[in-house]
C-alpha cells in the first residue's frame, strides 16, 4: 500500500492481505540499503493471522519516495509518523540490523506507542569499516559484494533457500543496488556509524522485547547482541547455529516460528 | 615487512566452487555428501496452520513434486548461482522452459518479437502453437538489430532470442538488442544453452531471463531431458502497465502481487506458482540429479569441447571436401568480434559446415561416420553431427529454411570430448564416402 509520510509517499507490503484498521498493527524496518522484500518470509505470515503487516521501504529505498534520511534518530522519528500516517495508536516494531537501531530508538521515544520490539541481528553500535563505508558512499558495488560477502554465514553462502529456486546472495545483491548505492547503501552506513545511543536508548526500553542473533554474525556478533539484551529488562534471547547476520532469509522457517510465539503472546491478534 | 593494507575483497564463491556446491547443505540432509534423490510425491505438513502457510506462499517448502521438489530446488539454485541470477525454475524439457517463460509472461493478444534463427521445435512453437493462444509472433534475423526495434508494436511483451542462432551460428547483439527491449519497456529472454554460464553469462549483458536446455552441455552426457529458466532480477516489471499479471492483484493467490511482494524474483515466483501448478511440466528427481552430476565438471568439460572445436575448424577450414565452416572463432565470421566480447572464455563447440557435393555429399558423410553420432541432440560429451535440413529442421517448408538461414549442404557437428585425433580420422571416413556418389555421377 502507499500512503503519505511528511508529503512524500510511502510504499509498505501488506503481506498479500488488505490493510485493516481494527487490526493490530506490526511495522517490519528493513537493514542498510535494503528494501520491503527482505521480510518477505515473515510478513505474509502475519497478514494471514489476524495483524497488519507493514514492512515499509524507508524514505529513498524500494519503492518510497524521497531522499533518504541521514540519521538513525530521523527514521526512528519516521516510523513513529508512520504509525500515525495508517491511523493507528500502538504497533509492535521488528527491525533487522540497522532496522534494529531505528527500532531501539524508536521505542525509547515513543514507549506509550510500541507494545513490543523484535530485534534481528542487532547491537546497540553498529560502527562500520572504513573502507567499506568509503566504497558504498562512492557508489562502488564492491560495497555491496563485501556486504553480501559478511553478511551470509558460511552455510549461507552455499545457499539453500527456503523458497525452492531462489538463490539468497543474488537476490540480496540486486535488493541492494535497486536504487543509486551511494543514497541508500551509503546514506545508512553513515547513519549507522554516526549513531551513538544505541545503549542508553536500550536502557529505557520496557516493552517485551525479543533478540534473534545468529552464531555465525559478522556484522553483529552475538556478544554484541547479547550486551544490547542485557540492557533492556527481560529481554529475551534466541541463538540460531551455522547461520549468519541475513537470518530472516538464511533460517527464515527457525525465525518465523521464533517471531510468532513471541509476538502473538505480547501484543495478540485479532481473534477471528 | 610491507605495511601496505590489505584491499578488502568479496570472498563469495567462485565459478568452479558453486558448480560443485551451490544450493546444497549436507547438515540439513542428513550429512549426505551427495544431494539425496528424493524421489517423492508429496510431503508431510507439519499442523493444518502450516499447510495453509505453504499453500499460501507465506513461508518457504514443498507442497507436491509438480510445484517443487527439493532435489530439483538444489538444481534451480545452483543454475541461478552459476548465472549470477536471482531465481531459477527447472522444468521437464528446454522446450518446456520456454513455454512456460512465454505463458508467464504473455496473454491472448500480446506480440513477441523473435530472432529467426532458432533451433527447428523453437521456431514451430512461436510460429505455429502460440498463435493458437492468441499469441503473436515478429521473426527478425539476429543480425538485424535494428529490426528488433522496428518489429516492436505497442502488444509487444517481449524479445526472445538464441544467443548463438541453431543451427547457423549468428550471434545476437544481446547489449544493444537489450537496450532496445529495454527502451520499449519490454524485457530480453535469451536462449543460452549453446553457451551455458560457462561461456557467457547474459545477465552481464543486458539480458532479462535466460533459458536453458539443461538436456545439452549443462548435464553433458546425453542421459537426461531438463529444461530451466533463469531470473536476472534486474527487469522492473512496475514501471509500466504492460504485465498485468506481474503487478496487479492476482485472484489465484488471495490478491497478492507477484512484483510487489517478491521484486527482484517476481518472475520466478509465478512461474512457479501458476505456471507449475496450472501446466505442470515439473523435472523428476532423478533427471535434476543427472544434470547436477554433469554441472560439477561442468568447466572442465567446456574448456576440452572449445580445445576441441576450435581445432576441428582449423581441420574443416583446410579440408578440400569443405566449402564453408561457420563458427564464431573464424576470423571472416560476421560476428567474431562480437564473440570474443560475448564469449571471452571459448566460442562453444558448435559449427556449422558446408559439405562439397551439396545434399547427396552430406548424406553420405553422415551415414558413413563411425565415431560421430548421428542423432538430433547437441552438447553431449560424444560428437555428434546431422544434416538439418532432412533432420532438425525437416518440417520446413523451402522458403522458411532459406528464411532460417538453413542450406542443403550443412552439417550441423557439436564436438564431443573425444581425442581430437580420433574424430578427424573419423571425419576421413566420411569424407572419402562424400567424395564417391560425385565420382559416380559424374561418370
Amino acid at each position: 500500500m502507499k500512503f503519505k509520510v511528511n508529503n512524500n509517499e510511502v510504499f509498505a507490503s501488506t503481506g498479500g492481505r488488505p490493510f485493516d484498521k481494527k487490526k493490530p498493527l506490526i511495522i517490519f524496518v528493513h537493514g542498510s540499503g535494503l528494501t520491503h522484500m527482505t521480510w518477505v518470509l515473515q510478513t505474509r505470515y502475519f497478514a494471514f493471522h489476524g495483524y497488519n503487516a507493514l514492512a515499509v521501504d524507508l524514505p529513498g529505498h524500494g519503492l518510497s519516495s524521497g531522499e533518504s534520511l541521514k540519521s538513525i534518530e530521523e527514521m526512528a522519528d519516521w516510523v513513529n509518523d508512520v504509525i500515525d500516517a495508517v491511523g493507528h495508536k500502538e504497533a509492535s516494531l521488528v527491525g533487522h540490523s540497522q532496522g534494529c537501531l531505528v527500532t531501539i530508538e524508536c521505542t525509547s521515544r515513543y514507549p506509550e506507542k510500541i507494545k513490543s520490539l523484535s530485534l534481528m541481528g542487532g547491537a546497540g553500535a553498529i560502527p562500520m569499516n572504513p573502507e567499506l563505508l568509503s566504497l558504498a558512499e562512492n557508489n562502488d558495488p564492491k560495497a555491496v559484494d563485501l556486504m553480501m560477502d559478511w553478511a551470509h554465514g558460511p552455510a549461507g553462502h552455499f545457499g539453500g533457500h527456503p523458497v525452492p529456486g531462489l538463490y539468497h546472495i543474488n537476490t540480496g545483491t540486486m535488493l541492494a543496488k535497486s536504487r543509486t548505492i551511494q543514497n541508500t547503501l551509503g546514506v545508512d552506513f553513515r547513519a549507522c556509524d554516526n549513531y551513538k545511543n544505541g545503549f542508553d536508548a536500550a536502557k529505557k526500553i520496557k516493552c517485551p522485547t525479543l533478540s534473534i542473533l545468529a552464531t555465525d554474525d559478522k556484522m553483529c556478533p552475538v556478544k554484541e547482541g547479547k550486551k544490547l539484551a542485557s540492557l533492556i529488562d527481560g529481554s529475551q534471547i534466541d541463538i540460531i547455529d551455522n547461520c549468519g547476520h541475513m537470518m530472516l532469509l538464511e533460517e527464515a522457517d527457525r525465525v518465523l516460528t521464533v517471531l510468532k510465539k513471541f509476538i502473538t503472546t505480547n501484543y495478540p491478534p485479532l481473534s477471528s | 615487512m610491507s605495511d601496505k593494507k590489505k584491499e578488502l575483497k568479496p570472498n563469495t564463491y567462485k565459478f568452479d566452487t558453486l558448480s560443485l556446491h551451490a544450493g546444497y547443505q549436507p547438515h540439513k540432509n542428513a550429512g549426505s555428501r551427495q544431494v539425496p534423490i528424493y524421489q517423492t510425491t508429496s510431503y508431510l505438513f507439519d499442523d493444518v496452520d502450516h499447510a495453509a502457510a505453504l499453500f499460501n506462499l507465506e513461508r518457504g517448502g514443498h507442497i507436491y513434486s509438480r510445484i517443487s521438489n527439493p532435489t530439483v530446488g538444489v538444481l534451480e539454485e545452483r543454475v541461478a548461482s552459476l548465472e549470477g541470477g536471482t531465481a531459477a525454475l527447472a522444468t521437464s524439457s528446454g522446450m518446456s522452459a520456454i513455454f512456460l517463460t512465454v505463458m508467464t509472461l504473455c496473454e491472448a493478444g500480446d506480440h513477441l518479437v523473435v530472432s529467426s534463427q532458432l533451433y527447428g521445435g523453437t521456431v514451430n512453437l512461436f510460429r505455429l502453437t502460440l498463435p493458437k493462444f492468441g499469441i503473436k509472433c515478429t521473426f527478425v534475423k539476429p543480425r538485424d538489430t535494428e529490426g528488433f526495434k522496428k518489429a516492436i508494436q505497442k502488444n509487444t511483451k517481449g524479445i526472445f532470442g538464441e544467443l548463438v542462432g541453431n543451427p547457423g551460428n549468428e550471434i545476437m547483439n544481446m547489449p544493444e538488442i537489450a537496450k532496445i527491449a529495454h527502451d520499449a519497456g519490454i524485457p530480453l529472454m535469451v536462449d543460452a544453452t549453446y553457451q551455458t554460464p560457462y561461456l557467457c553469462k547474459p545477465f552481464e549483458h543486458g539480458a532479462d531471463i535466460v533459458i536453458h536446455s539443461l538436456t545439452k552441455w549443462m548435464a553433458g552426457h546425453g542421459s537426461s531431458m531438463a529444461g530451466i529458466l533463469v531470473e536476472g532480477g534486474k527487469f522492473d516489471w512496475m514501471q509500466n502497465d504492460k504485465f498485468p499479471t506481474m503487478t496487479k492483484p492476482y485472484e489465484g493467490y488471495h490478491g497478492l502481487s507477484f512484483a510487489e511482494e517478491f521484486g527482484p524474483t517476481a518472475f520466478t515466483m509465478k512461474a512457479r506458482a501458476e505456471g507449475m501448478r496450472d501446466f505442470g511440466p515439473c523435472l523428476s528427481p532423478q533427471n535434476a540429479w543427472n544434470v547436477l552430476q554433469g554441472i560439477e565438471t561442468l568447466s572442465v568439460r567446456m574448456k576440452k569441447h572449445c580445445s576441441n572445436a576450435e581445432e576441428m575448424v582449423k581441420y574443416l577450414s583446410n579440408h578440400e571436401s569443405v566449402a564453408w565452416v561457420s563458427h564464431p572463432s573464424v576470423p571472416d565470421h560476421p560476428d567474431h568480434e562480437l564473440a570474443k566480447k560475448l564469449l571471452p572464455n571459448g566460442r562453444g563447440s558448435m559449427i556449422a559446415f558446408g559439405i562439397k557435393g551439396g545434399k547427396d555429399a552430406g548424406v553420405a558423410f553422415i551415414n558413413n561416420v563411425k565415431l560421430a553420432s548421428h542423432l538430433a541432440n547437441v552438447g553431449d560429451t560424444r560428437t555428434l553431427v546431422i544434416h538439418p535440413a532432412s533432420g532438425t529442421h525437416s518440417q520446413m517448408d523451402e522458403a522458411t529454411l532459406k528464411f532460417a538461414g538453413l542450406s542443403h549442404d550443412m552439417i550441423r557437428l557439436s564436438v564431443g570430448i573425444e581425442d581430437i585425433d580420433d574424430i578427424k580420422n573419423d571425419f576421413e571416413i566420411g569424407f572419402r564416402a562424400a567424395r564417391k556418389p560425385r565420382l559416380v555421377s559424374n561418370q
